[in-house]
Protein backbone atom coordinates (compact mmCIF):
# COMPACT_ATOMS: atom_id res chain seq x y z
CA UNK A 1 0.00 0.00 0.00
CA UNK A 2 2.28 2.20 1.09
CA UNK A 3 5.00 1.67 -2.01
CA UNK A 4 1.85 2.18 -4.20
CA UNK A 5 1.28 5.87 -3.11
CA UNK A 6 4.64 6.83 -3.65
CA UNK A 7 5.41 5.57 -7.23
CA UNK A 8 5.65 9.14 -9.36
CA UNK A 9 2.13 8.01 -11.52
CA UNK A 10 0.11 7.56 -8.18
CA UNK A 11 1.74 10.95 -6.78
CA UNK A 12 0.86 12.66 -10.33
CA UNK A 13 -2.64 11.36 -10.57
CA UNK A 14 -3.37 12.01 -6.81
CA UNK A 15 -2.12 15.62 -7.15
CA UNK A 16 -4.33 16.87 -10.42
CA UNK A 17 -7.19 14.96 -9.44
CA UNK A 18 -7.02 16.75 -6.00
CA UNK A 19 -6.43 20.13 -8.04
CA UNK A 20 -9.24 19.78 -10.41
CA UNK A 21 -12.04 19.00 -7.64
CA UNK A 22 -10.52 22.03 -5.66
CA UNK A 23 -10.51 23.80 -8.74
CA UNK A 24 -14.27 23.08 -9.31
CA UNK A 25 -14.93 24.09 -5.68
CA UNK A 26 -13.74 27.24 -5.56
CA UNK A 27 -14.82 28.51 -8.89
CA UNK A 28 -18.28 27.32 -8.23
CA UNK A 29 -18.63 29.20 -5.26
CA UNK A 30 -17.07 32.37 -6.87
CA UNK A 31 -19.45 32.24 -9.99
CA UNK A 32 -22.51 31.42 -7.92
CA UNK A 33 -21.90 33.96 -5.04
CA UNK A 34 -21.26 36.68 -7.55
CA UNK A 35 -24.42 38.49 -8.18
CA UNK A 36 -25.19 38.49 -4.36
CA UNK A 37 -21.19 39.85 -3.71
CA UNK A 38 -21.94 42.55 -6.83
CA UNK A 39 -25.04 43.70 -4.56
CA UNK A 40 -23.19 43.92 -1.35
CA UNK A 41 -20.66 46.25 -3.25
CA UNK A 42 -23.07 48.59 -4.99
CA UNK A 43 -25.19 49.22 -1.44
CA UNK A 44 -21.60 49.81 -0.06
CA UNK A 45 -21.01 52.44 -2.15
CA UNK A 46 -24.42 53.99 -1.72
CA UNK A 47 -23.66 53.68 2.13
CA UNK A 48 -20.16 55.57 1.45
CA UNK A 49 -22.69 58.14 -0.85
CA UNK A 50 -25.00 58.83 1.94
CA UNK A 51 -22.12 58.93 4.26
CA UNK A 52 -19.86 61.26 2.91
CA UNK A 53 -23.56 63.44 2.93
CA UNK A 54 -23.98 63.38 6.47
CA UNK A 55 -27.24 61.13 5.83
CA UNK A 56 -26.00 57.63 7.64
CA UNK A 57 -27.33 56.95 10.47
CA UNK A 58 -27.72 53.15 12.34
CA UNK A 59 -31.16 53.28 11.20
CA UNK A 60 -31.22 54.32 7.90
CA UNK A 61 -32.41 52.19 5.62
CA UNK A 62 -30.04 52.75 2.77
CA UNK A 63 -31.86 51.25 -0.77
CA UNK A 64 -34.91 53.19 0.20
CA UNK A 65 -33.21 56.82 1.28
CA UNK A 66 -31.09 56.32 -2.17
CA UNK A 67 -34.50 55.76 -4.36
CA UNK A 68 -36.01 58.49 -2.66
CA UNK A 69 -33.64 61.34 -2.43
CA UNK A 70 -30.80 60.77 -4.78
CA UNK A 71 -30.55 61.36 -8.45
CA UNK A 72 -27.22 59.98 -10.26
CA UNK A 73 -26.39 62.14 -12.96
CA UNK A 74 -23.25 61.84 -15.87
CA UNK A 75 -21.81 65.06 -17.21
CA UNK A 76 -18.71 64.97 -19.74
CA UNK A 77 -16.50 67.21 -18.10
CA UNK A 78 -14.70 68.81 -21.15
CA UNK A 79 -18.22 69.48 -22.93
CA UNK A 80 -20.37 69.55 -19.46
CA UNK A 81 -23.34 68.22 -21.44
CA UNK A 82 -24.97 65.56 -19.33
CA UNK A 83 -25.12 62.26 -21.23
CA UNK A 84 -27.98 59.03 -20.77
CA UNK A 85 -25.20 56.19 -20.41
CA UNK A 86 -21.38 55.37 -21.33
CA UNK A 87 -20.46 52.80 -23.58
CA UNK A 88 -23.67 51.08 -23.33
CA UNK A 89 -23.53 51.62 -19.38
CA UNK A 90 -26.54 53.58 -17.36
CA UNK A 91 -25.51 55.88 -14.94
CA UNK A 92 -25.76 53.36 -12.09
CA UNK A 93 -23.58 50.92 -13.65
CA UNK A 94 -20.80 53.33 -14.79
CA UNK A 95 -18.11 52.84 -13.28
CA UNK A 96 -15.64 56.47 -13.84
CA UNK A 97 -12.62 54.91 -12.14
CA UNK A 98 -12.43 52.30 -14.51
CA UNK A 99 -13.48 54.32 -17.48
CA UNK A 100 -10.06 56.44 -16.69
CA UNK A 101 -8.04 53.94 -17.56
CA UNK A 102 -9.93 53.28 -20.88
CA UNK A 103 -9.23 54.41 -24.83
CA UNK A 104 -11.60 56.52 -25.44
CA UNK A 105 -13.30 57.12 -21.98
CA UNK A 106 -10.34 58.54 -20.76
CA UNK A 107 -7.59 61.21 -20.80
CA UNK A 108 -3.75 60.69 -20.28
CA UNK A 109 -2.63 63.58 -17.92
CA UNK A 110 0.46 65.48 -18.49
CA UNK A 111 2.89 65.22 -15.19
CA UNK A 112 2.52 69.13 -14.80
CA UNK A 113 -1.64 68.52 -14.66
CA UNK A 114 -1.60 65.45 -12.57
CA UNK A 115 -1.03 66.82 -9.12
CA UNK A 116 -3.60 64.15 -7.63
CA UNK A 117 -1.08 61.80 -8.84
CA UNK A 118 -3.64 59.46 -10.88
CA UNK A 119 -2.30 59.22 -14.40
CA UNK A 120 -5.92 59.67 -16.06
CA UNK A 121 -9.31 61.53 -15.64
CA UNK A 122 -12.40 59.66 -16.34
CA UNK A 123 -14.18 62.00 -19.53
CA UNK A 124 -17.63 61.54 -17.77
CA UNK A 125 -18.07 62.29 -14.09
CA UNK A 126 -20.86 60.13 -12.24
CA UNK A 127 -22.66 63.22 -10.03
CA UNK A 128 -24.85 62.30 -7.08
CA UNK A 129 -27.83 64.90 -6.52
CA UNK A 130 -29.24 64.48 -3.07
CA UNK A 131 -32.16 66.32 -2.95
CA UNK A 132 -34.18 67.22 1.10
CA UNK A 133 -37.38 66.01 2.00
CA UNK A 134 -38.96 68.94 0.03
CA UNK A 135 -37.56 67.72 -3.48
CA UNK A 136 -34.98 71.29 -3.37
CA UNK A 137 -31.21 70.25 -4.23
CA UNK A 138 -29.99 69.61 -0.53
CA UNK A 139 -26.37 68.28 -1.73
CA UNK A 140 -24.28 67.15 -4.50
CA UNK A 141 -21.41 64.37 -4.15
CA UNK A 142 -18.85 63.52 -6.75
CA UNK A 143 -15.80 61.16 -6.48
CA UNK A 144 -12.30 62.10 -5.97
CA UNK A 145 -8.97 60.41 -5.93
CA UNK A 146 -5.48 60.75 -5.43
CA UNK A 147 -2.12 59.39 -4.38
CA UNK A 148 -0.96 59.96 -0.99
CA UNK A 149 1.86 57.70 0.75
CA UNK A 150 1.18 54.25 -0.09
CA UNK A 151 -1.05 54.25 -3.00
CA UNK A 152 -4.64 55.93 -4.56
CA UNK A 153 -6.92 57.02 -1.53
CA UNK A 154 -10.66 56.73 -2.76
CA UNK A 155 -13.51 59.22 -1.45
CA UNK A 156 -16.24 61.40 -2.27
CA UNK A 157 -16.62 64.84 -1.06
CA UNK A 158 -20.01 66.27 -0.68
CA UNK A 159 -20.39 69.89 -1.66
CA UNK A 160 -23.71 71.83 -0.66
CA UNK A 161 -25.47 73.50 -3.44
CA UNK A 162 -23.57 77.01 -3.40
CA UNK A 163 -20.85 74.37 -4.96
CA UNK A 164 -18.22 75.84 -2.62
CA UNK A 165 -19.17 75.01 0.95
CA UNK A 166 -17.90 71.27 2.12
CA UNK A 167 -20.59 68.98 3.47
CA UNK A 168 -18.54 66.19 4.49
CA UNK A 169 -15.70 63.97 3.28
CA UNK A 170 -15.63 60.11 3.20
CA UNK A 171 -12.66 58.10 1.99
CA UNK A 172 -13.88 54.50 1.37
CA UNK A 173 -10.98 52.80 0.44
CA UNK A 174 -6.85 53.81 0.87
CA UNK A 175 -3.46 51.94 1.46
CA UNK A 176 -2.34 54.77 4.08
CA UNK A 177 -0.18 53.64 7.67
CA UNK A 178 -3.36 52.20 10.06
CA UNK A 179 -3.00 54.79 13.02
CA UNK A 180 -1.27 57.65 10.77
CA UNK A 181 -2.49 58.26 7.70
CA UNK A 182 -5.34 56.09 7.93
CA UNK A 183 -6.99 58.61 10.12
CA UNK A 184 -8.12 59.83 7.07
CA UNK A 185 -11.11 57.62 7.95
CA UNK A 186 -11.33 58.93 11.17
CA UNK A 187 -14.91 60.45 11.27
CA UNK A 188 -13.93 63.28 13.74
CA UNK A 189 -11.48 64.26 11.26
CA UNK A 190 -14.18 64.03 8.54
CA UNK A 191 -16.35 66.40 10.69
CA UNK A 192 -13.25 68.76 10.68
CA UNK A 193 -13.89 69.56 7.30
CA UNK A 194 -17.64 70.63 7.41
CA UNK A 195 -18.30 74.11 6.58
CA UNK A 196 -15.34 74.42 4.73
CA UNK A 197 -14.83 76.39 1.49
CA UNK A 198 -13.32 75.17 -1.63
CA UNK A 199 -12.83 78.43 -3.86
CA UNK A 200 -11.42 82.07 -2.81
CA UNK A 201 -11.38 84.77 -6.08
CA UNK A 202 -12.48 81.77 -8.16
CA UNK A 203 -9.38 79.36 -7.41
CA UNK A 204 -9.17 76.54 -5.36
CA UNK A 205 -7.59 77.70 -1.58
CA UNK A 206 -8.44 74.31 0.29
CA UNK A 207 -5.58 73.94 2.31
CA UNK A 208 -4.42 71.08 4.61
CA UNK A 209 -1.72 72.08 7.12
CA UNK A 210 -0.45 71.86 10.58
CA UNK A 211 -1.16 76.13 10.56
CA UNK A 212 -4.48 76.46 10.64
CA UNK A 213 -4.70 80.66 10.13
CA UNK A 214 -7.11 81.29 7.59
CA UNK A 215 -10.52 79.43 9.05
CA UNK A 216 -12.55 79.36 6.00
CA UNK A 217 -10.14 77.10 3.70
CA UNK A 218 -7.85 75.71 5.94
CA UNK A 219 -8.36 72.14 7.35
CA UNK A 220 -6.03 70.67 10.23
CA UNK A 221 -3.55 68.54 9.27
CA UNK A 222 -3.19 64.46 10.64
CA UNK A 223 -0.42 64.60 12.95
CA UNK A 224 2.39 61.86 11.78
CA UNK A 225 1.15 61.76 7.85
CA UNK A 226 2.13 64.88 6.31
CA UNK A 227 2.66 63.14 3.19
CA UNK A 228 -1.14 61.51 3.56
CA UNK A 229 -1.97 65.12 3.97
CA UNK A 230 0.00 66.63 1.51
CA UNK A 231 -1.61 63.78 -0.76
CA UNK A 232 -5.52 64.63 0.09
CA UNK A 233 -4.53 68.61 -0.22
CA UNK A 234 -3.21 67.70 -3.91
CA UNK A 235 -6.17 65.33 -4.40
CA UNK A 236 -8.88 68.21 -3.77
CA UNK A 237 -6.54 70.94 -5.50
CA UNK A 238 -6.85 68.66 -8.82
CA UNK A 239 -10.43 67.62 -8.29
CA UNK A 240 -12.28 71.05 -8.22
CA UNK A 241 -9.76 72.90 -10.45
CA UNK A 242 -10.65 73.49 -14.06
CA UNK A 243 -9.04 70.24 -15.16
CA UNK A 244 -11.68 68.51 -13.65
CA UNK A 245 -14.54 69.26 -11.89
CA UNK A 246 -14.58 73.32 -11.50
CA UNK A 247 -16.28 74.11 -14.84
CA UNK A 248 -19.08 71.71 -14.10
CA UNK A 249 -19.33 73.10 -10.75
CA UNK A 250 -19.78 76.63 -12.05
CA UNK A 251 -22.86 75.50 -14.03
CA UNK A 252 -24.25 73.73 -11.45
CA UNK A 253 -23.63 76.67 -9.07
CA UNK A 254 -25.48 79.20 -11.94
CA UNK A 255 -28.76 76.88 -12.10
CA UNK A 256 -27.86 75.92 -15.71
CA UNK A 257 -28.82 72.69 -15.28
CA UNK A 258 -31.96 70.84 -15.68
CA UNK B 1 -16.91 2.62 15.48
CA UNK B 2 -15.41 4.76 17.80
CA UNK B 3 -16.94 4.44 21.63
CA UNK B 4 -18.48 6.95 23.28
CA UNK B 5 -15.34 7.94 25.38
CA UNK B 6 -13.77 8.14 22.58
CA UNK B 7 -16.09 10.64 21.06
CA UNK B 8 -16.64 12.91 23.64
CA UNK B 9 -12.67 13.05 24.63
CA UNK B 10 -12.00 14.43 20.96
CA UNK B 11 -14.82 16.82 20.72
CA UNK B 12 -14.22 18.63 23.93
CA UNK B 13 -11.20 17.90 25.20
CA UNK B 14 -9.48 20.30 23.47
CA UNK B 15 -11.74 23.10 25.31
CA UNK B 16 -9.97 22.69 28.23
CA UNK B 17 -7.59 19.64 28.72
CA UNK B 18 -5.99 20.08 25.32
CA UNK B 19 -7.03 23.88 24.00
CA UNK B 20 -5.32 25.01 21.14
CA UNK B 21 -4.22 28.53 22.30
CA UNK B 22 -3.52 27.94 25.45
CA UNK B 23 -1.66 24.35 25.86
CA UNK B 24 -0.17 24.28 22.68
CA UNK B 25 -0.17 28.20 21.99
CA UNK B 26 -1.10 27.84 18.21
CA UNK B 27 -2.79 30.32 16.34
CA UNK B 28 -2.23 33.73 18.68
CA UNK B 29 -1.90 35.99 15.47
CA UNK B 30 -6.27 36.17 14.25
CA UNK B 31 -6.60 35.63 18.23
CA UNK B 32 -5.00 39.06 18.82
CA UNK B 33 -6.29 40.95 15.36
CA UNK B 34 -10.07 39.96 15.41
CA UNK B 35 -10.95 40.09 19.13
CA UNK B 36 -11.57 43.52 19.45
CA UNK B 37 -15.66 43.46 19.06
CA UNK B 38 -17.41 40.28 19.87
CA UNK B 39 -19.45 40.39 16.44
CA UNK B 40 -16.30 40.25 14.04
CA UNK B 41 -14.96 37.52 16.80
CA UNK B 42 -17.83 35.20 16.39
CA UNK B 43 -17.67 34.87 12.53
CA UNK B 44 -14.01 34.64 13.10
CA UNK B 45 -14.85 31.44 15.22
CA UNK B 46 -17.45 30.27 13.15
CA UNK B 47 -15.34 30.15 10.18
CA UNK B 48 -12.23 28.81 11.37
CA UNK B 49 -14.13 25.89 13.33
CA UNK B 50 -16.05 24.80 9.34
CA UNK B 51 -12.49 24.87 8.09
CA UNK B 52 -11.02 22.97 10.47
CA UNK B 53 -13.54 20.22 10.75
CA UNK B 54 -13.73 19.99 6.80
CA UNK B 55 -10.36 20.31 6.46
CA UNK B 56 -9.87 17.12 8.90
CA UNK B 57 -12.48 15.35 7.12
CA UNK B 58 -11.28 15.61 3.74
CA UNK B 59 -7.97 14.62 4.35
CA UNK B 60 -9.19 11.77 6.42
CA UNK B 61 -10.97 10.47 3.76
CA UNK B 62 -8.13 10.86 1.08
CA UNK B 63 -5.64 9.77 3.76
CA UNK B 64 -4.48 6.47 2.51
CA UNK B 65 -3.97 7.69 -0.98
CA UNK B 66 -2.06 10.87 -0.37
CA UNK B 67 1.62 10.15 -1.18
CA UNK B 68 3.74 11.16 1.90
CA UNK B 69 5.92 13.30 -0.49
CA UNK B 70 3.46 15.81 -1.20
CA UNK B 71 1.32 15.35 1.83
CA UNK B 72 1.89 19.30 2.95
CA UNK B 73 1.11 20.29 -0.20
CA UNK B 74 -2.25 18.29 -0.63
CA UNK B 75 -3.22 19.12 2.93
CA UNK B 76 -2.54 23.00 2.02
CA UNK B 77 -4.72 22.77 -1.29
CA UNK B 78 -7.65 21.36 0.60
CA UNK B 79 -7.42 24.15 3.23
CA UNK B 80 -6.69 26.56 0.80
CA UNK B 81 -10.15 25.87 -1.25
CA UNK B 82 -12.28 26.11 1.72
CA UNK B 83 -10.75 29.46 3.39
CA UNK B 84 -11.53 30.89 -0.64
CA UNK B 85 -15.27 29.25 -0.75
CA UNK B 86 -15.72 30.88 3.50
CA UNK B 87 -14.45 33.96 2.29
CA UNK B 88 -16.71 34.11 -0.86
CA UNK B 89 -19.77 33.27 1.55
CA UNK B 90 -19.00 35.72 3.68
CA UNK B 91 -18.18 38.19 1.67
CA UNK B 92 -21.92 37.29 -0.37
CA UNK B 93 -23.79 37.61 3.13
CA UNK B 94 -21.98 39.10 5.63
CA UNK B 95 -20.36 41.90 3.67
CA UNK B 96 -19.59 44.34 6.19
CA UNK B 97 -17.85 41.95 9.12
CA UNK B 98 -16.03 40.47 5.91
CA UNK B 99 -14.50 43.79 5.17
CA UNK B 100 -13.35 44.01 8.60
CA UNK B 101 -11.95 41.05 8.82
CA UNK B 102 -10.31 41.52 5.56
CA UNK B 103 -7.07 39.35 5.32
CA UNK B 104 -7.69 37.67 8.58
CA UNK B 105 -10.10 35.08 6.99
CA UNK B 106 -7.41 34.68 4.41
CA UNK B 107 -5.10 33.97 7.14
CA UNK B 108 -6.97 31.19 8.46
CA UNK B 109 -4.58 29.21 5.85
CA UNK B 110 -2.01 29.64 7.83
CA UNK B 111 -3.45 29.27 11.04
CA UNK B 112 -1.29 26.67 13.00
CA UNK B 113 -4.28 24.88 14.22
CA UNK B 114 -6.16 23.98 11.28
CA UNK B 115 -1.97 22.64 9.48
CA UNK B 116 -1.61 21.19 13.04
CA UNK B 117 -4.84 19.08 13.25
CA UNK B 118 -4.53 17.75 9.55
CA UNK B 119 -0.90 16.45 9.77
CA UNK B 120 -1.25 15.24 14.05
CA UNK B 121 -4.74 13.77 13.44
CA UNK B 122 -6.90 13.47 10.00
CA UNK B 123 -3.29 11.70 8.61
CA UNK B 124 -3.62 8.94 11.23
CA UNK B 125 -7.96 9.11 12.03
CA UNK B 126 -10.89 8.06 10.56
CA UNK B 127 -13.20 10.26 8.74
CA UNK B 128 -15.88 11.01 11.56
CA UNK B 129 -13.65 11.44 14.19
CA UNK B 130 -11.27 13.78 12.32
CA UNK B 131 -14.33 15.85 11.46
CA UNK B 132 -15.09 15.85 14.95
CA UNK B 133 -11.71 16.94 16.53
CA UNK B 134 -11.77 19.62 13.77
CA UNK B 135 -15.32 20.83 15.27
CA UNK B 136 -13.55 20.04 18.78
CA UNK B 137 -10.24 22.41 18.34
CA UNK B 138 -12.54 24.78 16.55
CA UNK B 139 -14.49 25.01 19.97
CA UNK B 140 -11.05 25.22 21.95
CA UNK B 141 -10.21 28.33 19.94
CA UNK B 142 -13.02 29.92 20.08
CA UNK B 143 -13.31 29.67 24.21
CA UNK B 144 -10.57 31.82 24.15
CA UNK B 145 -11.43 34.20 21.81
CA UNK B 146 -14.59 35.16 22.27
CA UNK B 147 -13.13 35.46 26.35
CA UNK B 148 -11.04 38.11 24.92
CA UNK B 149 -13.31 39.37 22.99
CA UNK B 150 -15.94 39.30 25.79
CA UNK B 151 -13.49 41.43 27.90
CA UNK B 152 -11.82 43.73 25.08
CA UNK B 153 -15.06 44.85 23.52
CA UNK B 154 -17.20 45.20 27.52
CA UNK B 155 -13.96 47.00 29.02
CA UNK B 156 -12.65 48.50 25.65
CA UNK B 157 -15.66 50.05 24.37
CA UNK B 158 -18.52 49.42 26.70
CA UNK B 159 -20.42 47.34 24.38
CA UNK B 160 -21.05 43.53 23.42
CA UNK B 161 -22.37 42.60 19.99
CA UNK B 162 -22.37 46.93 19.23
CA UNK B 163 -25.23 47.01 22.11
CA UNK B 164 -23.62 49.98 24.45
CA UNK B 165 -23.52 47.91 28.08
CA UNK B 166 -22.09 50.86 29.80
CA UNK B 167 -22.45 54.51 28.77
CA UNK B 168 -19.13 56.14 27.60
CA UNK B 169 -17.69 59.25 29.52
CA UNK B 170 -17.53 60.73 25.90
CA UNK B 171 -21.03 60.31 25.44
CA UNK B 172 -21.69 61.78 28.76
CA UNK B 173 -22.13 58.56 30.47
CA UNK B 174 -20.16 57.14 33.66
CA UNK B 175 -17.49 54.61 32.21
CA UNK B 176 -13.95 55.99 31.46
CA UNK B 177 -13.21 52.93 28.44
CA UNK B 178 -9.46 51.55 28.87
CA UNK B 179 -8.04 52.40 25.41
CA UNK B 180 -5.27 50.00 25.62
CA UNK B 181 -7.59 46.99 25.29
CA UNK B 182 -9.12 48.36 21.95
CA UNK B 183 -5.45 47.85 20.56
CA UNK B 184 -4.59 44.08 19.90
CA UNK B 185 -1.69 44.14 21.97
CA UNK B 186 -4.32 44.02 25.18
CA UNK B 187 -4.97 40.65 24.20
CA UNK B 188 -1.43 39.16 25.33
CA UNK B 189 -2.20 40.04 28.65
CA UNK B 190 -5.44 38.25 28.32
CA UNK B 191 -4.64 35.53 26.81
CA UNK B 192 -1.32 34.98 29.13
CA UNK B 193 -4.23 35.85 32.60
CA UNK B 194 -6.06 32.77 30.62
CA UNK B 195 -3.29 30.41 30.29
CA UNK B 196 -2.61 31.50 34.09
CA UNK B 197 -6.14 30.52 35.45
CA UNK B 198 -6.36 27.51 33.38
CA UNK B 199 -3.53 26.48 34.91
CA UNK B 200 -4.11 27.07 38.72
CA UNK B 201 -6.94 24.47 38.25
CA UNK B 202 -4.83 22.20 35.94
CA UNK B 203 -2.18 21.54 37.20
CA UNK B 204 -0.83 19.08 34.71
CA UNK B 205 -1.03 21.45 32.30
CA UNK B 206 2.23 23.45 33.99
CA UNK B 207 5.89 22.77 32.38
CA UNK B 208 8.27 20.80 34.44
CA UNK B 209 11.35 23.28 35.16
CA UNK B 210 14.28 22.91 33.82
Amino acid sequence: MANKNESLGKTLFVVIALCLVCAIIVAGSAVGLKPLQQKNAALDMQRNVLDAAGLLTPETNVIELFEQRVETRLFNLNTLEEVESVDGKNATDYDPIASAKKAGLGTKLDKADDEAGIGSREDVAKVYFINDAQGELETVVVFVRGYGLWGTMYGFMAVAPDMNTIKGINYYEHTETPGLGGEIQNPNWAASWQGKEIYADGEVALNVTKNVTDQAHDVDALSGATLTSNGVENTMQFWFSDKAYGPLFDKIRKGELN
Amino acid sequence: MASAKEVKEVLFGPIFANNPIALQILGICSALAVTSKMENTLVMCIALTLVTAFSNLFISIIRNHIPSSVRIIVQMTIIASLVIVVDQILRAYAYSIAKELSVFVGLIITNCIVMGRAEAYAMKSTPGLSFLDGIGNGLGYSVVLLTVGFIRELFGSGSLFGYQIMQLASEGGWYQPIGLLVLPPSAFFIIGGFIWVLRTFRTEQVEPKE
